[in-house]
């Protein structure tokens, strides 16, 4: 009552502003919360795959260590390169978090659970997603370092030959759906696992999820911070919180390429067999099964080398996409249409 | 003054300042910034006019892919800007006269009642992608697949002229490396030791 108070004696303006400002909290800080937690398991996982234990010191089985890393960060010092340029130095991993959290915006939880219903909501996530290198490229750029910059151009080079890609794989949902609003692709999905977009569009559904990988720069197409040819890429000159920004941005990256898979090949919050009935719960389970994909490839695969990835990505991913999409546009033409709606 | 007043000048101010910031900066990499500033604000004054897909595709494609590559090749080139400034001044009765005709020719544009249309006008009931895709594939196909056309013919000039000429680089095959085999790479000789001598060495141990 009191809050309804509130709202009503403010003009318009503010309470609408305010209103805003309190759903975007209401995503951003779980957001937050689980991308510390990915962390602590990413460690976990990758431990236990290699035979080690992780993190287990700090809390119960080691759970509070992602905020005694955060505290760790928070506390040390940022070190400005000299002769680097200070504003832009600063800038960039604002750049880089800031699309990977504004992408969230036309995200559907649920099927009334969205911040923004726009129409066009999954070219909006493709347009934030492709803002996102330019967090890189200043990043590179602004250190005044070698490093730092061969890494940033490597990065920036990855990044805008696997969208390319990973764009085409969308127009192959999008065929599908009818549509470019998120939640009406969820709904074109329902009526159990075998009307899920990754039957019909298995291939796209690999390939979307590998330029994910690609996208995010995690191993094996870490080359962009390969330790061992250039130290740690982009980031190298950062320290600190800014650092850590990179790292979150990072991580929150993840979190949304396999909640775009989710919604768009997976049935988002949609369950998988009738009996059960839908809810944010299969969202989250679908995307923490993709979310272990990545710690997996991470623990398993040996880092590409730089031209495999372009050749992977332009040689071999962009003509299977494109032989998808024209595979599908004919098959609509055929009695077997029904397959593929 | 309403709220999306406020918004219209709020971008608009954005607008005009980083694109003359485009112009008057020394650095030609910070030139490349505001130019990506100026793009991203124009996207929002589209999307004030309830242009969304414009607006998105113009995110999308100028600032996604378009100055990503223009900032490429910025950095990785030395530019001497006070080389290029060099001579200013001799110039400048040439271009403030090519600029003044530029001016008029806007303003003789912009004064066709075209132009002054209402600019808030209320949104399509269809989805804007809708309508824009409905009209490319029907009123304006031939366009549109000329356009497309153009676009090919672009794509493959672009390659052919890197490709022509002597292979320079000397990287290899990827087919060839991938078909390799243990027998190209791995040569097992026989040194021609005498067996029995192991045997008595395994046997001692």
């Amino acid at each position: 009552m009191l809050m309804e108070n509130i709202f009503t004696q403010l003009p318009e303006i503010f309470s609408t502003t305010l209103w805003t400002i309190l759903k975007i909290m209401a995503i951003v800080i779980p957001l937050m919360i689980s991308v510390a937690y990915l962390t602590y398991f990413e460690r976990r996982v990758i431990g236990f795959m290699q035979g080690r234990l992780g993190p287990n010191r700090v809390g119960y089985f080691g759970l509070l260590q992602p905020i005694a890393d955060a505290l760790k960060l928070m506390f040390k010092e940022i070190i400005h390169p000299t002769k680097s340029n200070n504003f832009l130095f600063l800038l960039a991993p604002v750049l880089t978090i800031a699309p990977a959290f504004a992408a969230w915006a036309v995200i559907p939880f649920d099927a009334e659970l969205v911040l923004s219903d726009i129409n066009a909501g999954l070219l909006y996530v493709l347009a934030m997603t492709s803002i996102a290198v330019y967090g890189v490229i200043i990043a590179g750029w602004a250190s005044n370092s070698k490093y730092a910059f061969l890494g940033s151009l490597r990065s920036a080079a990855q990044i805008v030959s696997y969208e390319i890609a990973m764009g085409f794989t969308l127009v192959g949902v999008l065929m599908c759906a009818n549509s470019l609003n998120l939640g009406e692709i969820v709904i074109g999905q329902s009526g159990g696992i075998l009307q899920w977009y990754i039957w019909p569009l298995f291939p796209l559904f690999i390939i979307y999820f590998i330029s994910a990988v690609a996208e995010t720069n995690r191993a094996p197409f870490d080359v962009a911070e390969g330790e061992s040819e250039i130290v740690a890429g982009f980031h190298v000159e950062y320290s600190g919180m800014a650092f850590a920004v990179f790292f979150l941005a990072e991580y929150a990256n993840m979190i949304l390429v396999s909640m775009l898979a989710a919604l768009m090949f997976l049935g988002g919050w949609l369950s998988p067999f009738d009996f059960f009935p839908d809810g944010i719960v299969w969202l989250l389970l679908k995307v923490a099964f993709l979310l272990f994909f990545f710690l997996w490839f991470r623990a398993t695969f040996p880092r590409y080398r730089y031209d495999q990835i372009m050749r992977l990505g332009w040689k071999i991913f962009i003509p299977i996409t494109i032989f998808w999409i024209i595979f599908v546009g004919f098959m609509m033409q055929t009695p077997y249409r029904e397959m593929f709606h | 003054m309403d709220y999306s007043s406020v918004v219209f000048y709020f971008f608009s101010f954005i607008l005009l300042f980083s694109a003359i910031k485009v112009i008057t900066s020394k650095n030609p990499i910070l030139s490349a910034l505001f130019l990506v500033l100026s793009f991203f604000s124009a996207a929002g004054l589209w999307l004030l006019l309830q242009a969304e897909f414009l607006a998105i595709a113009l995110v999308l494609v100028y600032v996604g892919a378009v100055m990503v590559l223009f900032l490429f090749v910025i950095m990785m080139i030395d530019i001497n800007t006070e080389v290029m400034k060099k001579g200013f001044w001799n110039y400048f009765p040439a271009i403030g006269f090519v600029s003044i005709i530029m001016l008029t020719e806007i303003i003789l544009v912009l004064n066709k009642p075209f132009f002054k249309t209402p600019a808030l006008f209320k949104a399509p009931i269809k989805s804007n992608t809708d309508a824009i895709g409905e009209v490319l594939y029907s009123d304006y196909i031939l366009p549109f697949e000329i356009a497309a056309i153009i676009l090919l013919v672009a794509i493959i000039a672009a390659i052919a002229l890197t490709l022509r000429g002597k292979k320079m680089h000397k990287g290899i095959d990827p087919a060839i490396q991938i078909s390799v085999k243990k027998s190209d790479r791995l040569k097992m000789v026989d040194m021609g030791i005498n067996k029995t001598k192991i045997k008595k060495r395994v046997k001692r141990s």
